[in-house]
């Protein structure tokens, strides 16, 4: 009886003391960006973990545009990237793949196998099409072009993401609806999608943390400071100036990460249903 | 039927023949409202697309004859529009051909073709699928197809520095490109550097992240664990800070003269400061280690949610053999993990195979290596990039473009065919 408790005691003992030293390399790194953000001066040189004379200084510069340097209009710009991108995204991959999931039409299965296809090419082949392009038409540091080309990119891989879920709902569902005499859209909107919540979450995540988390195409179609996405924005103020303004950096850092993580966390459980659900059977 | 043989030609062959011209077809099927619907059509779209027809095919072939008048990548991208828009059109031209001779064939067997209200009625009826799928489908054409299309063809052109606009113009030069990316020297040797790199880097990064997650995920499911929930929400947080925050915030820890990594963590050991952006080898490991500790928080949450869902006699059956709990995890989890996620582990390989962010945020693909395009770590995307944005080797970055999609496209369809995961359902 003893060794086998003493065996369980030292399996939980080492299981918290690795939990411990994995939460540790997790917290360290963000830790040390609130402290750097509340540190004196520029240089990342005299930061320390717990700042010895804490300044709002940084967070106060945020507010303030000079020369290359817009940092609200870059937050805005990618909350309303973001944001459109994840509505039409929505909207556009439920249509799309209930169509697939639901009807049998000429095109259906050449359609698939298309979105497969594209699925796999990365829209990085795009690049140098899309630098051209918005040349040529006239839409360099149009929003408009980026959103619509988010979009488009986000369409293959959650409409099969989004089929995969509809067909996992039973069809005698809509048929019997159908006899009580409701339409096709009626189906769609009042029996579908209630049901498919789950992966309209995974579908409405990846629109909206697709345009936070790209940088190529972004600084492909945007030049003008004033039009920056927060990524590019963060990265041209640690990169052009080498290190003088990463504590102004560490501050807008915190301020998009702690809204995005609350929410993430919060919504976490309506998505990871989905993913788990969806995403592994295929 | 009999009429027909007298005739020698059906009426539905007939009115095919007919509607080679697109609606007279229908006039012959004495259908004659929508005769004129589809004649109507036919002559705007050519004449609306005449001109788009003239230029864009000439300007498709020549690439432009006269600078400064042609811009030749402009006259490339109207001539790929002009080849759209003509497939679009032999669509529809099929589909007047069929509806022709389907009502033909109705005629035949005695049948009154339908009027124009009905086959109006049939046809929004039909198409109700289309209407679901055009919109995306359309969207993806414009913003998705063709600047991949126009992607390739540049494979084929010289496009750089020195055939631009206004004053030179480009031409198309066949598989030139991809020759010169295994004959001349210096870009065959920086092609197999990345591409080496590149595969390497797939390799190690994915794999560290699943096997980190789902080593993890075991760890906090032990029945006796407490905080559980704490756990998970820690475990959770490098996937809910946004990664290029993350990525960025490395690169200043990572900084050899004044991060936090050398200056307080090393230093606190007494390990001598370590060249991380200088030394290519040491920022290879430096990526490997951000790429594990971004990546596997999504491996873990999937792991716990197909933990969970493991049935629990399983456990018990093994427990009345004398299973140990080795051979619990060997026989039971680990196969019972990897069926269950094989797609979600193909995704990681492909998306870090395509991890641009990471390599060009970080420390922007270098150390820089002399005589290269490519840094010390630039993998074949942020390559690409560089060639794009930095020194116009247009013609280069879209061949290897080429080259990556076939690489990817390649071992994507061996693994879903193996997986079967992806059968039409």
């Amino acid at each position: 009886m003893h060794s086998i408790k003493r065996r369980k005691h030292t399996r939980l003992g080492f299981t918290y003391l690795l939990l411990g030293l994995v939460s540790l390399s997790i917290f360290y790194p963000l830790a040390w960006t609130i402290g750097a953000s509340f540190n004196r001066g520029n240089s990342l040189v005299s930061t320390t973990l717990i700042p010895k004379n804490p300044t709002l200084a940084h967070y106060q510069a945020l507010t303030k545009t000079s020369g290359t340097f817009y940092y609200f209009q870059w937050f805005l710009n990618s909350l309303k990237i973001s944001l459109f991108t994840m509505v039409l995204s929505v909207i556009l991959v439920s249509l799309t793949a209930y169509a697939f999931s639901r009807f049998r039409f000429v095109g259906r299965k050449n359609g698939l196998t298309l979105f497969l296809l594209l699925q796999m090419i990365p829209q990085f082949s795009a690049l140098i099409a899309l630098f051209v392009m918005a040349q040529m038409l006239n839409l360099v540091n149009s929003h408009f072009l980026l959103i619509l080309i988010y979009v488009g990119g986000q369409i293959p891989m959650n409409t099969y993401l989004m089929k995969g879920y509809l067909d996992s709902i039973p069809r005698s569902l809509d048929e019997s609806a159908l006899i009580d005499g409701a339409s096709n859209t009626r189906i769609f909107l009042q029996i579908l999608m209630p049901l498919a919540k789950p992966m309209l979450a995974v579908v409405a995540m990846n629109g909206f943390t697709g345009p936070l988390g790209d940088f190529a195409l972004s600084s492909v179609i945007l030049r003008d400071p004033k039009a920056y996405t927060l990524p590019i924005g963060l990265y041209n103020l640690i990169s052009d100036k080498m290190g003088a303004s990463y504590t102004t950096f560490a501050a807008g850092a915190i301020l998009i990460s702690i809204p995005v993580a609350i929410v993430f966390i919060l919504l976490q459980k309506n998505f990871v249903t989905g993913l788990t659900e969806g995403g592994t059977k295929g | 039927m009999p009429q027909a043989e007298k005739k020698g030609l059906s009426h539905a062959t007939l009115a095919t023949i007919l509607s080679i011209i697109p609606g007279v077809g229908q006039f012959f099927n004495r259908q004659i409202l929508k005769g004129c619907l589809f004649l109507l059509i036919a002559i705007l779209y050519v004449g609306g697309f005449a001109n788009l027809f003239n230029m864009g095919f000439w300007g498709l072939f020549t690439l432009g004859t006269e600078v400064p008048r042609d811009n030749s990548i402009f006259l490339l991208a109207e001539g790929l529009i002009a080849v759209l828009v003509l497939g679009i059109g032999l669509l529809f031209y099929y589909l007047n051909l069929r509806d022709a001779y389907k009502n033909g064939e109705a005629v035949d067997n005695g049948l009154k073709p339908a009027g124009f209200v009905r086959s109006f009625k049939d046809m929004t009826e039909n198409s109700y699928p289309y209407l679901l799928v055009s919109p995306g489908v359309l969207l993806l054409i414009f913003t998705v197809i063709f600047p991949i299309l126009f992607s390739f063809a540049l494979a084929f052109t010289n496009y750089n520095l020195y055939h631009t606009a206004p004053a030179h113009l480009a031409d198309w030069v066949g598989f030139n490109t991809f020759k010169q990316i295994f004959t001349v020297d210096i870009w065959r040797s920086t092609f197999f550097d990345v591409l080496g790199w590149t595969v390497i880097w797939t390799l190690v990064a994915s794999t560290l992240s699943i096997a980190i997650g789902i080593f993890l995920a075991i760890v906090v499911h032990q029945k006796d664990l407490k905080f559980k929930k704490f756990w998970r929400t820690v475990l959770v947080l490098p996937w809910a800070v946004p990664g290029f925050v993350t990525i960025l915030i490395f690169a200043g820890m990572f900084n050899d003269s004044f991060g936090a990594i050398n200056n307080v963590l090393l230093h606190s050991l007494g390990i001598k400061a370590i060249p991380w952006m200088t030394d290519a080898n040491w920022t290879k490991v430096a990526l490997l280690f951000i790429q594990s500790w971004l990546g596997f928080p999504y491996i873990f949450v999937v792991t716990t949610g197909v933990l969970q869902s493991i049935p629990e006699d399983l456990y018990e059956a093994a427990l009345m053999d004398g299973a140990t709990a080795w051979e619990k995890f060997r026989n039971i989890t680990l196969p019972f993990i990897l069926t269950q996620m094989a797609p979600i582990i193909i995704t990681q390989y492909t998306f870090n195979f395509n991890n641009f962010n990471i390599i060009y945020l970080f420390n922007n693909g270098g150390p820089a290596v002399a005589n290269s395009t490519a840094g010390g770590t630039d993998i074949l995307v942020s390559w690409i990039y560089k060639l794009t944005m930095q020194s116009s080797q247009y013609a280069l970055a879209a061949a290897l473009t080429i080259l990556l999609s076939f690489f990817v496209i390649l071992i994507a369809l061996i693994q879903f065919r193996r997986t079967n995961s992806f059968k039409e359902g």
